[in-house]
Order: structure tokens, then C-alpha cells, then sequence
């Protein structure tokens, strides 16, 4: 309707009369600087604005409500001694690394059942994403509930099993207490994998798997050769952004064990929390977060690189 | 695609699938139980004889209740439902504009600004809370839901506008270019034209954008102080929590009804969502 007003309302023969706004609107370079304006004013303002006053701020001294004064790389100085710190770094790596694996893993095979045909497969799916879009803060309450040493269902699901015979301290022992906040960062993750990897499979045509059957091949071989190659690309995508949310993950720790036992689940950006927000030491806080970017950058060079590659192919 | 017997079948299929359904959902269904669950029961230690993990017997309405009366719980809802909408609206109007610029016109650094574009998409909230919080108190908007409706589109814009390209680039350029021949200005041409046509998307991109502001924590912990500007993740973490003290049954009530418009939202619009995952991962 809108579509035939603005074709009936002029008749091309008639220069349309315009104003001097329409003009210069209807150059394209114009046009083009007034449609991203908003988004560049933004993105400036929030994004690259903060991003140069964090680099300043990571060489001063400053603190909430004192300015703070030059102070070079001591920051970064003290952070090279600071086991704290240590400790974080080995943390995020491990905690990057191990759940990356169980994402793909897990997420993949849940694809693969999804890919086959059966009832109730859209109510299913529907319901199977449920972890990835309940806020995280919400859903990883439940969690800790879930993992409380005294009234754990887990606990006494694993008891009635004959896996266990003591209580295990989930969030409080030192040495467990990773192993379960991973455990919830693979809940969550799972489903978006899985969904992902899932539109990349059906966008495969079964009959190359048929055929390859007729050929003999078996089933392993049809996802080792077939599936497996045609799927990198979507995969490759999906691992890239899942490892830049993992390795900057704040929420989940925060909520189940804010850092300990002891530091043991202390992560670059709860150690950045803890030390510009919690102390107040905006200008080290500030390092902690930076000392972020050289691995997210190496992340997203690569996925520049991958994505231009497979644009051109 | 099994073949064979049908116990391949369940082996290979129906168990592990179940399994899968089990384990993702079992903790919604936990925080239903403890939201309805009487504190009497709810501090029973697992190793108690009468311990009904799965099921209450004495269903109660009281920890909804305390939330309700005793909580600014209602406050926070609409505190984070008003920033979540206008996030998601300013959000999508600047994708809409940016995305079409970037997939449709021909200027100097095209190419360059979109990948700006896609680089601020990967930046993670956590790497600029710090400065972000500082400028914030600098621009005076502390402790205002304007903090975060201003915030939140920093990681919303590159979303949609990622997305939003795809569709533009899907539509045929002849059905512009027709608009435009019968006299139709570049404004008009993209307005009534393009953009209807590319409506599935900007309900994706809406859809996406309004949960990932219903989930956002950390701006929102870093930037709001009073209790009554709270959103619903930081007002239950901060005033549910008390010191060691946990009012687990009703932060598990909190935790349910705070994720209801989200549900609900989903719910309607399963297949926008599935979209709008698929639409951003495959660039």
C-alpha cells in the first residue's frame, strides 16, 4: 500500500519538485554518511572513546575520584609479579580451552540427533535452547543452588546411584570449584552450538551421504569425509565467537564462586572486577581488562582472515 | 538414518536424546520446585531420610509473595523492560540505517568501516567496563537507566547491522531501482521499499537485540547503585543476597519470574530466534 502511493504520486515525466535536503540526499556518498551517522556517533561515544580512556588510564596511578598521575607500564609491571594475576591468566586459558572442547563435542553430536527426523523434533528443539536464552544471571542461580554442599540435589542423586559416599563441596573445594563453573558454562553453550551447527547441517544435501552409503561408505566415514569438511566453516564461526565470550566471561563466576575459593576460579575479567570496582584501583582494573585485548585481537584477526577467505572462494 | 534393529536405535538415538533434554532443562524445573517449596523443607540437608529432592508435598506461595511485597522486584521488571526496549529500538534504527548504507551504497571506505563494524561486534563488554564507567560518571548519567539504554547499543548495533546486511544483500536491487525511476527519492526507495521486504530480519534482530539486554550484568552492576534503578539480575543478586544469607527460595522465584518475559517473548517467535543465531554466525 505505502509501495503504491510513492509510485502513483509521481508521474516521471514531471521533474519532481525537491528540496534542498532531498538533494543532498540524493548523493550517494551524502546519503551513505547520514545512514551510518547515528551508528558512528554511538560506537565512537561507548566503544572507542572508553577503548583510548581505558590505555590511558591502564599507565596512571588513578583511583575512584583521584585522577591518578603518568606512571608508564608499572601497571602492567606489577602485574607480571602479581600471582593473583598468574593464577587468572592459567585460569581463563584452562577455562577457555577445556569447556571450547565439551562445547564442540557435546554441541555437535546433539546437532547430529537433531538432524534426523522424529516427533515433536520443533517442540524439541524450541525447548532444548532454553539455557542459551534465559539470562545467564538467573539460570546460574539455580546452579548454585543446585551444587550447595548441604541441601545438593546432585549430591544426593549421585548418593542414591552408589557414585558417592561423602559429600562433594562443589564451589568450595579449591580443586573443584573450576570444574564446576565450567560444567555450567558448557550447559549454556551447548544449545547455541548445537542450533549453529545444526543450520550448517541442513544446509548439506543428504544425497551426497546417500551416495557415498551406496558407495559403501560407513557411517563414521560419511562424517569423517562428508559432513565433517562440508561443516568447518560453520564451525570454525561458531567456535571463533564462542571463545571470545568464554575467554571474557564475567557473569557465571561472579554468581558462583566470585573468583574463589582462594582465587581458584579467578578469571581476567573477576580479577579486573575485583581489583577496579572492588578496590577501586581504576588504573591497574584498567591493565587487567587490556591485558585481554592481544588474545582477543589474535581471535579476531583470525576470524577476519577466515571469513575473507571463504568469501573469495 | 539408523538402520537395523531397534534397540540401535535407542542407543544410538532415543537415550542420548533424552539425556540431552534432561540435563539442559533439569535446572528450570529445580528452580520451579524451589520457588514453590516451604523453607521448612528447603533447608532439609540432602542427607535427611524424609529429603524429597524432585517434589513438595506442601506447595507455597510465600517466597513469591515476600518477593512481590518485600522486594522492589515489580521495579526492577519495569526497570528492564523499559531499557530493554529502548536499547532494542535505537539498536535496530541504527542497524537498519547503518546495514543498508554498508550493503547497498557505494562510497569511500565501505569496506573498511564494515569491518569496524564487525570488529566491535567480538569486543566483549568486560574489556571497557572500567573506562565506560568513568566516562559514564564524567557525562553525568550514574546511576540512570540512560547509562545503560546509551551502553547497551554498543553491542546490540553491530549485531543487527551484521544481520540486517544479509537480508538487505538478498533483496534484488531491480525492485529499488524501479521505486527510483518512477520518481521515487533515495529515502522513499529504501524506506518503502527495502525495508519491508526485509521485515523477518528486523524482528530477528529485534527479538535478539531485546534478550541480550534482558541478560546483560556486568554494565548494568558497574553503573547502577540505588536499589530502585536496579535491573532484575543485579536487584536479586544484591538485595536477595545479604552477606553469607541467601534467600534461595525467593531468588529462585525472582530467578523464574524474571525470566518469563523472555520465555514468553521466545515462545512466540521460536523460529525469528533460530534466524537470528543462524543469521549471525554465518557473517
Amino acid at each position: 500500500m505505502a509501495v503504491d502511493s510513492v509510485v502513483a504520486a509521481r508521474p516521471y515525466v514531471s521533474a519532481p519538485r525537491r528540496g534542498p535536503v532531498t538533494r543532498v540526499l540524493e548523493n550517494e556518498r551524502w546519503f551513505a554518511f547520514f545512514l551510518l551517522l547515528p551508528t558512528a556517533v554511538l560506537l565512537g561515544l561507548f566503544i572507542a572513546y572508553p577503548f583510548v580512556k581505558g590505555v590511558l588510564l591502564a599507565v596512571t596511578d588513578a583511583k575512584v575520584g583521584v585522577p591518578g598521575n603518568f606512571v608508564g607500564l608499572q601497571n602492567f609491571a606489577v602485574l607480571m609479579n602479581d600471582s593473583i594475576f598468574r593464577v587468572a591468566v592459567w585460569n581463563t586459558i584452562l577455562y577457555t580451552a577445556v569447556t571450547t572442547v565439551f562445547k564442540l563435542a557435546l554441541g555437535l553430536w546433539l546437532a547430529l540427533l537433531l538432524n534426523r527426523h522424529f516427533r515433536a523434533k520443533a517442540l524439541t528443539r524450541a525447548f532444548i535452547l532454553l539455557p542459551f536464552i534465559i539470562p545467564t544471571v538467573l539460570s546460574t542461580f539455580a546452579w548454585k543452588w543446585m551444587f550447595d554442599p548441604t541441601f545438593s540435589v546432585i549430591n544426593w542423586t549421585l548418593f542414591h546411584l552408589g557414585i558417592i559416599r561423602t559429600r562433594i563441596n562443589w564451589l568450595g573445594d579449591p580443586g573443584l570449584a573450576l570444574i564446576s563453573v565450567m560444567i555450567v558454562n558448557i550447559w549454556r553453550g551447548v544449545p547455541f552450538y548445537a542450533i549453529s551447527l545444526l543450520a550448517g547441517l541442513q544446509t548439506i544435501s543428504p544425497e551426497l551421504a546417500e551416495a557415498a552409503a551406496i558407495d559403501g561408505a560407513r557411517p563414521w566415514q560419511r562424517f569423517r569425509y562428508i559432513t565433517w569438511p562440508l561443516l568447518l566453516p560453520v564451525t570454525m564461526v561458531v567456535v571463533l565467537f564462542s571463545v571470545i565470550q568464554t575467554f571474557a566471561d564475567f557473569q557465571l563466576v561472579y554468581i558462583l564462586t566470585g573468583g574463589g575459593p582462594a582465587n581458584a576460579t579467578q578469571l581476567f575479567a573477576t580479577y579486573a572486577y575485583q581489583v577496579g570496582v572492588g578496590t577501586g584501583l581504576l588504573g591497574e582494573g584498567a591493565a587487567i581488562s587490556l591485558a585481554m585485548f592481544p588474545v582477543l585481537l589474535v581471535v579476531v584477526v583470525v576470524q577476519l582472515l577466515y571469513i575473507r577467505r571463504v568469501e573469495t572462494l | 538414518m539408523i538402520e537395523g534393529a531397534r534397540w540401535r536405535r535407542w542407543v544410538f538415538f532415543n537415550l542420548p536424546l533424552a539425556l540431552f533434554v534432561i540435563g539442559l532443562l533439569f535446572p528450570f524445573y529445580w528452580m520451579m520446585v524451589t520457588t514453590v517449596r516451604p523453607d521448612a523443607e528447603l533447608y532439609r540437608p540432602w542427607m535427611a531420610p524424609n529429603y524429597t529432592p524432585f517434589w513438595t508435598l506442601n506447595p507455597t506461595l510465600d517466597h513469591i509473595r515476600y518477593l512481590l511485597d518485600e522486594t522492589l522486584f515489580s521495579r526492577w521488571m519495569l526497570n528492564t523492560f523499559f531499557i530493554s526496549v529502548l536499547a532494542t529500538v535505537i539498536s535496530l534504527f541504527c542497524g537498519l540505517l547503518a546495514g543498508y548504507a554498508l550493503s547497498r551504497l557505494k562510497f569511500p571506505f565501505a569496506g573498511s568501516l564494515g569491518t569496524g563494524i564487525f570488529i566491535t561486534y567480538l569486543v566483549p563488554q568486560t574489556l571497557l567496563f572500567i573506562p565506560l564507567a568513568d566516562i559514564i560518571r564524567n557525562f553525568r548519567l550514574g546511576d540512570t537507566p540512560w547509562a545503560l539504554v546509551l551502553t547497551y547499543p554498543t553491542f546490540l548495533i553491530p549485531f543487527c547491522t551484521w544481520l540486517l546486511m544479509g537480508y538487505f544483500k538478498a533483496i534484488p536491487r531491480e525492485l529499488e531501482e524501479c521505486a527510483r525511476i518512477d520518481g521515487a527519492t533515495r529515502w522513499q526507495a529504501m524506506v518503502y521499499i527495502v525495508f519491508p521486504v526485509a521485515v523477518p530480519g528486523i524482528l530477528s534482530a529485534g527479538i535478539f537485540a531485546f534478550t541480550l539486554s534482558w541478560n546483560e550484568f556486568i554494565y548494568a552492576l558497574v553503573f547502577l547503585s540505588s536499589p530502585e534503578q536496579k535491573t532484575v539480575s543485579v536487584g536479586i543478586t544484591s538485595e536477595l543476597v545479604r552477606g553469607d544469607v541467601f534467600y534461595w527460595g525467593s531468588l529462585m522465584a525472582g530467578a523464574l519470574l524474571g525470566s518469563v518475559p523472555v520465555a514468553l517473548i521466545y515462545s512466540f517467535f521460536v523460529e525469528y530466534y533460530v534466524a537470528g543465531i543462524t543469521g549471525s554466525v554465518k557473517g
